[in-house]
């Protein structure tokens, strides 16, 4: 398995500050080989998407732990198709109650993760959807 | 059938157990006795039975009306202090109308904007019986003046406050980041909350040295240990540099960490910090009064150790835990609910979490003598054990030059990220044993969540609707007044801030405005991002 010349931005939307579950997936997929942009802390969708469009991105991980995910998840999507980047595949990750799960699916995203699953998995997922 | 995992031989620390202590290994022979310095055995000559530690349960959200129900609701069952959640925008000192804010309003806690807020929070609440503690540091500050101001609303003497602001930046930086101005700043306004707090609610504990989020996000319980004390140390250094009296404002430090689920390490752990506190006083300040050594600690059960998989499980483990911050002498206890780990807990599950402390205190009978631990020879070797590889920890930090700059660098967040994922892929190596979550799975695979709580969608409008009625309604003139005389004082470094903020909250200024004031004289925190 290998991302090699993926590039993935890991962002945390919103005013959340848990940035540990982002800062291992973010370590775990610079190690499969992509090439790993974090945000920092408390970015808009906006900002999020923007800096998606001007890195070239394939991939952006959202990081939401403060149950705030359905309205910052769509605005991302949102922001991503005005500005051009409705190719960016979005993953979503942190405290995802499973009720939600589809309907962020259904809105495009394309894998949520939570904290029960193995890295590996959470890694080979991205790494299938982004169709290394 | 699920494959039987091997016992571990080491605590999550790393420490290696022997199959047995005998007395000649163990270092401490006497651990002394309680009361008496440095306080392995605890703080106080006659343990809980002087005083049992306060019951209090971390609460808080949507609106302060519907947060006010569920603390009488905690009241009426026996709890005995209150533990204020707030919300992610009164936490990072965001009105609820701020773009930023609105999708977070009365989410993780509940929404607390202006003085008009926290009289609803707090209404037949009577503030001179009740220890309140909020959960607050990049707003703590403007949170204490709020409650000041309450108190002063409902004719409480300000002296007669009981309760504990966390208060503490420098983890806010490492770990959970509701950070807003840069660390130097910070550490000036934490200073004037604890030289204001020594003089006007004396019975007040101004800050809450926690080491429990840097633990949460992945730090082992010696790190946990470690990375407290070193920030404390910290407090005290800027304390001193601003003439505070070491006798007086060390008695009101106060500390916060997890329980996790290692039973004596996590005992062992508080022995090991009372002692250590004592000793580390002492060895960089000279400070010997005991009165000043005593670690004065508050505990979280449950946290990252509670599983959504199975989730009733997390009964157990937080009575396990709740157990251990008792043999460990534990000042204050929060008992997670089991449904802590997906949502804010229904009234079922905050009500069971707090039964289980009951069950503890008043059933169990382990809180009749102080520390029954003591002179095990385990317990002494494992604490004697802790002690020094917590010594370690903190000359880390010193080598790197202090908390300060290792923060400012992005160097202890980096640390914490790596051994967060050394935790997470020892756990999918099934080298840590999370029960019904990598082995005894259900076999069907059938996760019941059990009962769903949800916050009213309707409660952000209702705050928002509330704050725009309050502006509407507030004397703006007083409201200028007290901003300007904010702003002009936090220019200057010797001026507390206190009186002023206290007389933002009266004259209905909003967090927000009051942040705002600050952040045009200190600026924002700029986060280091290293990965």
């Amino acid at each position: 398995m290998s991302l090699k010349g993926k590039r993935i931005l890991i962002a945390k939307p919103g005013l959340d500050g848990h940035d540990v579950g982002a800062k291992v997936i973010a370590l775990a997929l610079r190690d499969a080989g992509a090439d790993v942009i974090y945000t920092g802390l408390r970015k808009t969708p906006e900002y999020i998407a923007r800096i998606a469009v001007e890195e070239d991105v394939d991939a952006v991980g959202l990081s939401l732990l403060s149950g705030s995910h359905n309205e910052l998840v769509a605005d991302t999507l949102r922001c991503l198709r005005d500005m051009g980047g409705e190719d960016i595949a979005v993953f979503v990750g942190g405290t995802i109650p499973s009720e939600d799960h589809a309907a962020l699916t259904e809105a495009g995203v394309r894998g949520v993760f939570t904290a029960d699953l193995k890295l590996e998995d959470v890694v080979a997922t991205i790494d299938r959807e982004l169709g290394a | 059938m699920s494959r039987r995992p091997a016992l571990s031989t080491a605590t999550p620390s790393g420490i290696e157990v022997p199959v047995v202590v005998t007395p000649d290994m163990v270092g401490t022979r006497d651990p002394g006795v309680p009361g008496e310095a440095p306080f392995t055995r605890g703080i106080f000559a006659d343990g809980y039975r002087g005083r049992l530690w306060t019951i209090r349960q971390y609460s808080g959200f949507g609106t302060a009306e519907e947060s006010n129900e569920r603390y009488r609701f905690l009241l009426e069952r026996g709890q005995t202090g209150l533990s204020v959640a707030l919300d992610l925008p009164t936490q990072c000192g965001l009105d609820p109308v701020d773009p930023m804010a609105r999708p977070e309003v009365g989410k993780v806690g509940v929404s607390l904007s202006n003085l008009a807020e926290a009289e609803i929070l707090f209404d037949g609440i009577d503030l001179s019986a009740i220890s309140t503690s909020f959960t607050i540091n990049g707003t703590a500050a403007i949170v204490y003046a709020m409650y000041c101001a309450v108190a002063d609303k409902q004719g409480v003497p300000r002296a007669a406050l009981t309760g504990t602001i966390q208060n503490d930046i420098l983890k806010e930086y490492v770990a959970r980041g509701t950070w807003i101005f840069p660390v130097r700043p910070s550490m000036r306004l934490i200073a004037d909350t604890i030289l204001f707090a020594n003089e006007q609610t004396p019975r007040f504990n101004p800050i809450s040295i926690a080491g429990a989020h840097v633990r949460d996000a992945g730090a082992s319980a010696v790190e946990e240990l470690g990375y407290t004390l070193a920030n404390g140390l910290s407090y005290v250094e800027e304390l001193l540099k601003r003439g505070g009296d070491a006798a007086k404002f060390c008695r009101r430090l106060s500390f916060f960490f997890y329980v996790h689920m290692d039973f004596f390490e996590e005992v062992c752990k508080f022995r090991a910090g009372r002692r250590l506190w004592a000793r580390l006083l002492e060895e960089r300040f000279g400070i010997t009064d005991p009165d000043a050594q005593r670690f004065r600690f508050g505990v979280v059960c449950g946290g990252s150790s509670l599983t959504a998989a199975q989730p009733t499980n997390n009964i157990v483990r937080v009575g396990l835990e709740n157990l251990a911050a008792v043999l460990g002498g534990a000042q204050s206890i929060f008992t997670a609910a089991y449904d802590e780990a997906f949502q804010i807990p229904t009234e079922t599950s905050a009500e069971i979490a707090l039964r289980t402390q009951q069950i503890v205190a008043y059933e169990s009978g382990v809180a009749r003598t102080v520390d029954p631990l003591g002179g095990s020879y385990f317990v002494e070797w494992l604490t004697d054990r802790m002690e020094e590889e917590t010594r370690k920890v903190i000359a880390d930090i010193d080598a790197y030059g202090g908390v300060i700059p290792a923060i400012e660098d992005g160097w202890l967040q980096m640390r914490i990220a790596e051994r967060a994922r050394q935790r997470k892929e020892a756990v999918d190596r099934v080298e840590t044993v999370v029960v019904g979550q990598n082995v005894f799975r259900r076999p069907d695979g059938n996760e019941d969540l059990g009962e769903v709580f949800r916050v009213d969608p309707q409660a952000a409008q209702r705050v928002r609707e509330k704050y725009e009625a309050i502006r509407a309604r507030r004397d703006d003139a007083a409201v200028a007044n007290t901003l300007a005389a904010l702003e002009a004082a936090a220019g200057k470094d010797d001026e507390n801030l206190m009186p002023h903020l206290i007389d933002c909250c009266h004259a209905y200024a909003t967090v927000g405005e009051m942040v705002a004031a600050l952040k045009r004289v200190w600026g924002e925190f700029q986060e280091p991002i290293r990965l």
